[in-house]
């Protein structure tokens, strides 16, 4: 069989590109830019880096248009105004910041919410079509923290359009794509000077074979890290490589015990356990109830969001219509508070058959309306779980989903500590504080990511011809440290460490922490780390899953040592980390940001603790008075 | 309840291979893809096998399960007897990299053929306006998750290698349609899907859109409108009297042929 392109300059097998020089069994190839990571986060990188004129290649681990973009549902948060005129980026900053319980980069949240609406303009310029409003603009909808419905989608699939769109633009543009490609390291040039960007090094996964970039700045847009916890929505990619390959070049991470537990996972058949269901059941109407069929959510409205809360069903139910004079249901707190009520009835004992809750939209919305607003769940539920959620209640509990921690950046560039590294999207950390609020990853991605292309292209520009160079010996070191698991004998199954640690990480380092947990935790890292150096993989370097997994496990560890650690020093509990042996959050604690890094010896984590960079007053103002009035009219229903 | 279900995976490369026997514990609910999973994490490590989202939502994990091309994920287990072995093999339109992946990179190819979109200005107040209606025949086509399963299958190329050249495929015609139908685009692409894209190889089996796990009517929605376009551009009655009673018609007004 013969691939339908010309053989001569690509891989014979699998039809990748091969140009470049290929020696000793390693190509090279050089570029201005290197983009790690092909989902919203890397495209728009990417995208932007071309349009200030860089040579950029982008790197992913699987095909073009699978990377975990494509699987978000509900939206993108954009203060566009089509809905409530008068929305603007100030109420979404202060709903972000509030939705971070005030922990977040102030002014990542200030960029992102003044920025987002162009940059969701953008993707309508390249071919998105979005849902509309009666008038034909981009319809927005609600979600939950958000004081008005902003998030513009496609029904449930707005990461596949938003990627998609994106993935066409790249591929007009001509940028080139290296798919099913692991980066494993950044190189640096450590030279005269601060440590350099010097390239990234990595593996095609179809062949084993090895790959050099050399190339000034590198991008990481890897995403998060769920896959370290057994119950999650994340693929198999979430291994937290961005985060790891930061830390190995000698960036710090901010932020790292806050991890995002979304509210209504899956919970039923086992094999789908986790699987997300979207918020957006909820923001078109979704209740949760408990098994006594009570919608508990009413006796956990904390006081933080009490004035804005609804305190009875009446006034919930009539929020949907009539915003103006009715505060938001319960259902729609930010997620960490959600999920923390979800547990706590779970635990109460007035949990579902499957051990979850009710959330129930077939008795509030008509089948129809389910069809239209809920395509992708009404699919899901039917075909993985033979529910009709048109006619029944879904069992969900919560599940791992995003990792508010990541790489830390400066602000308007996404540049990390480390000359030349930038880190992008979910793999970056800040900008969501304690906990992000939905809506709010989508438009990070293509703010931020159009910054960082921008960036990292005049950074490499400023260098001239003056290079950082790739140092050989550090070559050597990679490839040897890539094979090391084919040369161990009588070692362990990477598959069985990998699912032990998830199973650690879910029960110590879950919804609801304790110190004593948090440092059985960390014990029992150290011993997955122990058995992670007698690893073995069987079979060859070509498509080898469990060759990857070996070699992503490493990351898996050292990030899942990130989140332990910094969970047990923050002594309180705010967004998306709860201690049970400290309730409530603690004022102190509110005013600084917890930073890790690869400690001297290169196996393990240091911790410090850091202030928060400090608000200027002119945004302050915007927590000091209370909530602004509540909206007038709508200019159109919400169900365009 | 837990069972021992009996699966015959293809194993090999490009140089080829031979359906390999496992038997392996499978429990409710779950799919192809899980005892796939199973195999490789206690059987077979190094099994290759492409998945992501393991919700149907990424069409990373296409393979032909008892000779049907299906999404692994989307394959309950359910559906078969108890008894039955289930057979997993990968696409067969696509040359074998390993095991169940193949090189889907014709797929890209073909993508960077297509013009893209091309749009007017902005409106005055810097936004678009389309309506709801106007999108939707589009959206529906959106809703491709790039599976590739209708590639697979189409028989202009499933065993017909050298026609890969001149054929665009399925999935790409949708694409032409989706472009050929936005209320905003400029171009005009009915030669080229014509031409260069092979539409005119398409006999509209629908063999297509059996197996799109998004249930995307390619041939009735996408390839037979698309044809018309084509046929009509000459003289077109609809153009002519949309024209005439005011409607508005895009399919010769205000485009350019690519
Ligand atoms: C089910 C689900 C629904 C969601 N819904 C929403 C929503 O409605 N709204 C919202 O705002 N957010 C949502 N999110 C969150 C949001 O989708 C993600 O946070 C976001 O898509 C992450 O984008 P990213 O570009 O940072 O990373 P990704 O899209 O995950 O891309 C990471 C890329 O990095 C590549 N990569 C990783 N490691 C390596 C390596 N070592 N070498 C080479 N390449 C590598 C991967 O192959 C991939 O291409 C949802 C998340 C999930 C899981
Ligand atoms: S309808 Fe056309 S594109 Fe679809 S399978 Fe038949 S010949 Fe191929
Ligand atoms: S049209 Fe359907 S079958 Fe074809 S690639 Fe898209 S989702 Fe898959
Ligand atoms: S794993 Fe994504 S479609 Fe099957």
């Amino acid at each position: 069989m013969t691939s339908s392109t010309s053989a001569s300059d690509r891989h014979p097998m699998t039809g990748n590109e091969m140009s470049g020089e290929s020696a000793g069994g390693m190509e090279r190839h050089q570029y201005d830019v290197v983009v790690i990571g092909a989902g919203g986060a890397g495209l728009r990188s990417a995208i932007a880096a071309h349009d200030a004129g860089a040579k950029v290649a982008i790197v992913c681990k699987s095909l073009l248009g699978k990377a975990h973009t494509v699987m978000a549902e509900g939206g993108i948060a954009a203060s566009m105004g089509n809905v409530y005129p008068e929305d603007n980026w100030e109420v979404h900053f202060r709903d972000t910041m509030r939705g971070g319980k005030m922990l977040n980069n102030w002014r990542m949240a200030q960029l992102h919410a003044q920025e987002a609406p162009e940059r969701v303009m953008e993707l309508e310029d390249w071919g998105a079509l979005f849902d509309r409003t009666d008038d034909g603009l981009i319809s927005q909808r609600d979600f939950g923290g958000h004081k008005y419905a902003r998030l513009a989608h496609v029904g449930d699939r707005t990461g596949l359009e938003m990627i998609r769109t994106l993935q066409q633009r790249a591929v007009q543009l001509g940028i080139d794509v290296f798919m099913e490609c692991t980066i494993t390291d950044v190189m640096l040039d450590k030279g005269a000077g601060d440590p350099k960007v010097s390239g990234a090094f990595g593996y095609w996964r179809e062949t084993g074979r090895f790959i050099l970039f050399e190339a000034p700045s590198v991008i990481l847009a890897t995403g998060g890290i769920g896959k370290s916890f057994k119950v999650t929505s994340n693929s198999w990619e979430y291994t937290g490589d961005g985060h790891a390959l930061a830390m190995r070049a000698g960036a710090s991470l901010i932020n790292m015990e806050f991890v995002q537990f979304h509210p209504t996972g899956m919970v039923w058949p086992p094999s789908v356990k986790g699987l997300l269901v979207t918020e957006s059941v909820r923001g078109d109407g979704g209740i949760l109830r408990n098994s006594e069929g009570k919608r508990f959510m009413f006796d956990y409205i904390p006081e933080f969001f009490k004035a804005e809360t609804a305190d009875t069903i009446e006034e919930a139910d009539r929020w949907y219509d009539d915003k103006t004079n009715n505060r938001r249901p319960p259902e729609l707190l930010p997620r960490d508070e959600v999920a923390r009520a979800i547990n706590s009835e779970i635990k109460a004992g007035r949990g579902t058959p499957h051990g979850g809750i009710f959330l129930d939209i077939a008795s509030r919305r008509t089948p129809e309306f389910i069809r239209k607003r809920l395509p992708s769940m009404y699919h899901q539920f039917k075909e993985l779980a033979d529910v009709d959620i048109t006619a029944e209640p879904m069992e969900i509990g919560p599940t791992c989903h995003y990792v508010m921690g990541g790489v830390e950046v400066d602000a308007d560039t996404q540049e990390s500590g480390v000359t030349g590294l930038y880190a992008v999207g979910e793999c970056s950390g800040g900008m969501h504080g304690s906990n992000r609020l939905g809506g709010n990853s989508l438009g990070d991605l293509l703010v931020f990511g159009k910054r960082a292309g921008e960036a990292a292209t005049a950074y490499t520009n400023s260098l001239g011809a003056s290079l950082p160079k790739v140092d050989e010996a550090d070559v050597k070191a990679a490839q040897a440290s890539a094979l090391a698991p084919f040369e161990v004998e009588g070692g362990e199954n990477p598959y069985t460490i990998q699912s032990d640690l998830q199973q650690s990480m879910n029960d110590l380092v879950g919804i609801i922490r304790t110190g004593a947990e948090l440092e059985e935790s960390l014990t029992e890292i150290e011993a997955f780390k122990e058995r992670a150096k007698r690893m073995v993989v069987e079979g060859h370097r070509q498509y080898n899953p469990g060759w990857h997994l070996a070699i992503d496990l490493r990351n898996m560890l050292i990030v899942s040592e990130c989140i332990a650690k910094a969970a047990l020093a923050r002594q309180e509990s705010r967004g998306g980390h709860t201690r049970d042996d400290f309730p409530g959050p603690n004022a102190e604690w509110g005013t600084k940001n917890l930073v890790v890094n690869l400690n001297a010896a290169g196996t393990g984590v240091d911790l410090h603790e850091k202030p928060l960079p400090v608000m200027p007053d002119e945004l302050k103002k915007y927590f000091e008075t209370p909530a602004a009035p509540p909206p007038v009219e709508p200019v159109e229903t919400k169900e365009s | 309840m837990a069972y021992r279900l009996k699966m015959r995976i293809w194993r090999g490369d490009k140089d080829g291979g031979a359906l390999g026997d496992y038997d392996v514990e499978v429990s409710e609910g779950e799919v192809v893809l899980d005892a796939i999973h199973r195999v490789q994490a206690t059987q077979a490590g190094d099994l290759a096998v492409r998945w992501n989202c393991k919700a149907g939502k990424c069409g990373s994990c296409s393979a032909e399960v008892n000779g049907k091309p299906r999404l692994m994920c989307m394959c309950r287990l359910s559906d078969f007897d108890e008894e039955e072995t289930i057979t997993v093999t990968p696409m067969r339109s696509f040359p074998v990299i390993r095991d169940l992946v193949t090189d889907v990179s014709f797929n890209y190819e073909k993508a960077k053929e297509l013009p893209s979109f091309s749009p007017p200005p902005r409106d005055a107040d810097n936004k678009r306006r389309m309506q709801q209606i106007d999108v939707e025949r589009g959206q529906e086509f959106r809703k491709c998750i790039e599976c590739f399963l209708c590639q697979n299958t189409c028989h202009v190329v499933r065993d017909h290698e050298e026609n890969k050249k001149a054929f665009a495929g399925p999935r790409f015609f949708l694409r032409y349609a989706e472009l050929d139908m936005h209320p905003l685009d400029t171009n005009d692409r009915r030669e080229l899907a014509q031409d260069a894209a092979g539409l005119g190889m398409c006999n509209i089996t629908k063999c297509c859109t059996e197996v799109c796990p998004e249930g995307i009517k390619i041939t009735d929605n996408a390839i037979i409108p698309m044809k018309e376009r084509v046929a009509d551009k000459k003289f077109d009655p609809l153009v002519w009297l949309g024209n005439k009673i005011g409607v508005r018609n895009k399919d010769n007004e205000g485009r350019t042929e690519l």
